[in-house]
């Protein structure tokens, strides 16, 4: 039995991080104490002011970072090592800082349906209910949202910068708890939205435990819980290697669920569907860049070693989640069905990159890293995501947003600005030349090429053709289909909502012209402390 | 000054191929290089990105008067042109290459592309020629497009095409070349097209531009074959290690090239949009077909001295294409009864010469520049003096309804005489001096080209005699309703300034200043002594100028013109009036055959290529709904499906280590 000792925290380096958990904090107290009135704006002005404070923060580190043990990687290992605040962990935080702040936007957008935001005015009522009814007619809403999705993003840093196993569960269920929440509190199609949020609940409960399990059986594989200790015993090969591999697997499960990789996709389309379009904006884009990174740390850095066992199964999974996410988006009827499996093929061009790693010294000079093509390819998937929902929340229909994607008919004609900048996400998510998404699955098939893993480039570049006939396919509704009806009608956005998606859009036309810059950041970001 | 230009290198003949080595940061005046086509840049910015989206007054106030802006930015970009060649001429020969870099235009891992200038003396007399004669222009333009609804936009066009042009001129490698040779062909285009409304003019505009294109895959197929073989396109870098390739890559080199010159200067075999361009409106067929952008190849040829000199295939060729060409559009002229149209295939035809001159190497490089210059002169003055005289006769083009204009339109027919005199050689003016070295230095080279360069200039004197008799002279076989009147001011005054340059252009012969103003771009050669004394020659010329003179009088000018042109007319005459078939070979040779492969390539999307696509979505479709089933909704099912997954996923794992 060791003894307890105190860790000591690194405050500086921690700042990120803490700053965002004291706002979720703050935002509780805020709930509990401020009057009405005022909530809205305290929670959003605080959550923003965090927010925008830990991504200073995140400046401030970066600059200040050194080498780590005199090794190729720079950063530290903090509270006594549990937490790795290294290149990719700031590169993954200023990422998912920036994506939560354009979610903050998004949640407070009020002007799309009179006055009132997304959320369920009284998410306790049960739909259908006099109580319900009283509730829309004072017109209150749910502000507990932001110190949840403060929570959330908390969770989202923590996941990818923990540097052993029990920390990254601790950030998985951080992360996942307040998503399930908030999942089920939309205002309208409120039953749909529940279900969503229980189906996404139990299957992330369930996989959950696979993860535990895995955790379990790779601890007893090596003795320890930290990264860096496996990573030793599974260079010096002790113990059986049965248990190794089936912690590796079990683990995986657990962070394959999170980032949705077929086979364990089947949460996405009933939850994206189902929950308030900010959240699956927000969701969409952040929890896939969290996911990405700790599954990234912890096949590079744990299991580095044995990377000649994990890269064969996630070909497998790579290739068919590629596959099977375009060939199911294409039947979809409802649009955020759609971008839910276009997630999911993503999914499969992600690890496509994943799967590109080498070891350093068999990398050509100036050869891009499969580090640095994820991050890059996380960066332009995030921006695409987050103004492609942002864009969804705006095509409304009486009974609220309109996602019948046949319903989106004539959208060209009713709003030129909507319907090209959507059509433009869309390209940008088919990987069309000069837009960002071109970039990053460049950079993720040229990282896995590298590799030698030309059967999964092969496979990516004929999924890539199956999935741009389908965002095509959106387009042709929006600009050549006859409108059904009335045909759609485009709500305005608040500056909030506009500044969102013009945000993302300028970024996705940049990142496509430009790339230099970012890529270049994702290089300097280095590699994973070891 | 670095060691790299004292270096040369020695190819046959004793030839010395100058390697260019700019002098970077020359500081002064040269820094502001790039402002010669940011200026124009700006203004076609202006007229064109900003102009439509004004409000109000404001956008009326623009579309008013947005032409004195765009003339504003031609005239700016000349005075510093000037001042920039004052600046080079009080330089020492050796220092007179001046770069300057602006911006790493793409990088990858093997090759780098700068947007870099280059500054030499070539380039300083191309500048003056094109912010020089196009001030002039859009001067011009400005009382000649007085009425067009669409002025604005008309001079930013101009403006765009004066930026392109100037980019083609400045840039230090190929790429940025291509830039500007692009940019010029959207300009033309553009402007060919200008008056969209006339089907006639759209088809002008479509056809220069398809025709173009097949040059510009030559060109661009050359960059990249200097990219493969180089790995750079800098002119500096290419032309020093030019020697180290081998002769079949040179000599592809050389004819990619030509290809892409042939195509931006009408030559043969890509010769035949030049005549239909004159749909545009005059100004452009004046600045841009005439003086101008058509020269381009002239210059590409020039620029690309390093590569010609190393490949006596492709000077070869430089030689056939220009000797044809340069008697083909003497043929044309002879038969047009449009004046644009007889002044276009004069155009080809003096290209002709220049190419003669570039493909003869480093002896003919500076006729054939002294030419373009002179040519550009005259050339102008005589599609604006058309221009004035269409004007004063309500946009008719036909020259068998003009007649004794000179009464009518004294100033646009002294300025036309001018430039007459000069094209066809009159002894003194312009064109006397820059033809006759041409002719003379083609006969010291090869004898049989030479003759024909002579046979060409009796041609052009004939047809332009034609030109001048049936439009000035002759009786008047005007129209009814037809008063000519003379042009306003704002037209007249570039005529004047272009007449006065047409006779006194030769003076940049004196002294052979021009040879030796361009011996460090061209290089030096020995001199191959003529068959015959010099003088003899130039006295064989002018008597053959004569002969051509004589004989336009006596076919033209003592008969009745018909003013509907006759039918039962010789076959020559049909056939040059038919541009010699040119439409008719393409049709056979290229249209047909490629609308045949077309139309398989077609068949064969339909049922082989959208077969296996049809049939491809098909079957992911059907994947696709059978997938979708699994999707049953049941979270329980979902669960199942998570523990199969895991199941697949550690077994995997397990096969694949253990097994």
């Amino acid at each position: 039995m060791t003894e307890f000792v105190k860790p000591s925290i690194q405050y500086f380096e921690l700042w990120p991080l803490l700053a965002v958990f004291g706002v979720a904090c703050l935002g509780v107290v805020i709930e509990a104490f401020a009057p009405r009135a005022v909530r809205y704006t305290a929670q959003v002005t605080v959550a923003l002011l965090g927010l925008v404070g830990a991504l200073v923060g995140v400046v401030l580190v970066a600059r200040d970072v050194q080498s780590y043990d005199d090794g190729a990687a720079r950063g530290i290992l903090a509270v006594g090592g549990t937490i790795a605040v290294d290149g990719p962990s700031l590169f993954i935080w200023g990422l998912v800082l920036s994506l939560a702040i354009a979610g903050v936007l998004l949640f407070a957008e009020r002007h799309l349906d009179g006055g009132v935001s997304a959320f369920a005015g009284q998410a306790a009522t049960v739909p259908g209910t006099d109580a319900e009814t009283a509730a829309i007619a004072a017109n209150s809403e749910h502000t507990e949202v932001y110190p949840l999705m403060m929570f959330a993003v908390f969770g989202m840093m923590l996941f990818p910068a923990a540097n052993d196993l029990l920390t990254m569960f601790v950030g998985l269920e951080v992360l996942s708890l307040p998503l399930y929440l908030l999942s089920g509190l939309a205002r309208r199609r409120r039953l749909l939205s529940q279900e969503a949020a229980l189906k996404y609940f139990l299957l992330g409960a369930f996989s959950s435990g696979f993860f535990l399990y895995g955790a379990a059986l790779l601890y007893g594989y090596a003795g320890s819980m930290d990264f860096a200790a496996i990573n030793e015993a599974v260079r010096n090969d002790v113990g059986s290697s049965s248990l190794l591999l089936i912690g590796t697997g079990l683990l995986s499960v657990g962070l394959l669920f999170k980032v949705g990789a077929v086979p364990f996709q089947a949460w996405t389309p009933d939850v994206y569907q189902g929950a308030p379009t900010p959240v699956v904006a927000f969701m969409s884009a952040g929890t896939k860049v969290a996911a990405f990174g700790a599954l990234m740390r912890l096949f590079y850095v744990a299991l580095g070693a044995d990377r000649w066992s994990w890269q064969p199964m996630l070909w497998i999974i790579a290739i068919l989640s590629m596959f099977v996410g375009a060939a199911l988006a294409i039947t979809q009827s409802d649009i955020k069905r759609l971008l839910a499996y276009s997630s999911v093929a993503h999914t499969g061009f992600i690890l496509t990159g994943v799967l590109g790693v080498q070891a350093s010294d068999q990398l050509a000079v100036g050869e891009i890293t499969s580090l640095q093509a994820v991050l890059f390819y996380l960066v332009t998937y995030g921006f695409a995501t987050i103004g492609a929902f942002a864009v969804v929340s705006l095509v409304r229909d009486s009974g609220g947003e309109t996602t019948a994607i046949d319903r989106w008919a004539g959208l060209g004609k009713e709003s030129p600005v909507v319907a090209a900048v959507f059509a433009f996400f869309l390209l940008a998510m088919a990987g069309i030349p000069l837009t960002s998404g071109f970039v990053g699955k460049l950079a993720v098939f040229s990282a896995a090429l590298a590799a030698g893993a030309w059967p999964v480039v092969v496979a990516a570049v004929l999924a890539s053709i199956v999935a741009a006939f389908l965002y095509v396919r959106v387009i042709k509704v929006m600009y050549f289909d006859e409108p059904v009806g009335a045909g759609p009608s485009v709500a305005y956005p608040s500056v909030l909502t506009a500044t969102t998606i013009a945000v993302g859009a300028a970024l996705t036309l940049v990142l496509g012209v430009i790339p230099g810059p970012v890529l270049d950041l994702a290089g300097v970001a280095g590699e994973f402390i070891r | 000054m670095n060691l790299l230009s004292q270096s040369v290198l020695r190819a046959a003949e004793g030839t010395e191929i100058p390697v260019v080595a700019p002098d970077a940061g020359a500081g002064g005046v040269f820094d502001l290089l790039w402002l010669v086509i940011a200026l124009p840049l700006l203004g076609a910015f202006l007229l064109l990105g900003v102009a439509p989206f004004l409000k109000g007054s404001l956008k009326e106030a623009v579309d008013k008067h947005g032409h004195l802006l765009g003339t504003a930015t031609s005239v700016a970009s000349f005075v510093l042109s000037l001042v920039l060649f004052v600046s080079l001429l009080g330089r020492g020969e050796e220092e007179r290459q001046i770069g300057q870099q602006l911006w790493t235009w793409f990088e990858t891992a093997t090759i780098s592309v700068g947007m870099d200038l280059l500054y030499d003396p070539l380039a300083a007399l191309f500048l003056l020629l094109i912010t020089g004669v196009g001030s002039l222009i859009h001067v011009y333009a400005i009382g000649y497009m007085e009425h067009d609804p669409r002025r604005r936009r008309f001079f930013g066009y101009l403006n765009l095409f004066v930026a392109a042009m100037l980019t083609l001129i400045l840039s230090a490698n190929f790429v940025g070349l291509f830039l500007g040779w692009e940019g010029v062909g959207l300009a033309s285009y553009l402007l060919i097209g200008f008056w969209q409304h006339k089907p006639s003019a759209a088809a002008a505009a479509k056809k220069a531009f398809v025709i173009n294109r097949v040059g510009d895959i030559g060109l661009s197929l050359a960059i990249a074959l200097m990219f493969a073989t180089f790995g750079t396109t800098d002119f500096a870098a290419v032309s020093e290690v030019a020697g180290e390739a081998d002769q079949g890559t040179l000599n592809a080199l050389g004819l990619l090239l030509l290809l892409g010159a042939c195509g931006k200067s009408a030559q043969v075999p890509l010769q035949a949009w030049l005549l239909d361009a004159m749909e545009g409106p005059t100004p452009v067929s004046a600045l841009i077909h005439a003086a101008t952008m058509v020269t381009a190849g002239v210059y590409l040829v020039v620029r690309s001295n390093f590569i010609y000199e190393l490949t006596p295939v492709a000077q070869t060729a430089v030689v056939v294409v220009a000797t044809v060409t340069l008697l083909w559009g003497a043929i044309l002229g002879c038969a047009k009864d449009d004046i644009k149209k007889a002044l276009a295939g004069s155009t080809m035809s003096q290209i002709g010469y220049m190419m003669l001159a570039a493909g003869l190497g480093p002896a003919g490089y500076p006729y054939a520049i002294f030419h373009l210059l002179t040519h550009g002169f005259f050339k102008a003055n005589m599609f604006l003096g058309a221009g004035s005289v269409m004007h004063g006769m309500n946009d008719d083009v036909d020259m068998r309804h003009y007649g004794a204009l000179r009464k009518a339109m004294p100033v646009t027919f002294l300025t036309f005489a001018m430039g007459y005199l000069a094209i066809i050689g009159f002894p003194g003016f312009s064109g006397f001096w820059s033809k006759d070295r041409i002719i003379e230095t083609a006969l010291a080279e090869n004898l049989f080209v030479g003759l024909l360069a002579l046979l060409g200039a009796g041609i052009t004197a004939f047809y332009m005699t034609r030109l001048m008799l049936m439009t000035f002279f002759t009786e008047k076989r005007w129209a009814k309703d037809v008063h000519p009147h003379e042009s306003p001011k704002v037209m007249t005054f570039p005529l004047i300034v272009l007449a006065a340059l047409s006779v006194l252009g030769g003076v940049l012969l004196l002294g052979d200043w021009i040879k030796k103003w361009l011996e460090p771009v061209t290089g030096t050669v020995e001199h191959h002594e003529p068959p015959l004394p010099a003088i003899v020659i130039t006295l064989i010329i002018t008597a053959v100028v004569a002969i051509g003179v004589a004989a336009a009088w006596f076919l033209v000018g003592r008969r009745e013109i018909p003013r509907e042109a006759p039918q039962d007319v010789s076959f020559a005459t049909r056939a040059a009036r038919a541009d010699l078939y040119g439409d008719a070979i393409n049709d056979a040779v290229v249209v047909r055959p490629g609308a045949s492969l077309v139309g398989g390539l077609a068949t064969f999307d339909r049922v082989g290529v959208d077969g296996a696509v049809e049939g491809g979505s098909a079957a992911v479709g059907g994947l696709s709904s059978t997938l979708r089933r699994v999707q049953n909704g049941f979270v329980r099912s979902y669960a199942l499906s998570l523990l199969a997954g895991a199941l697949l996923v550690v077994l995997a794992l397990l096969a694949v280590n253990l097994g």
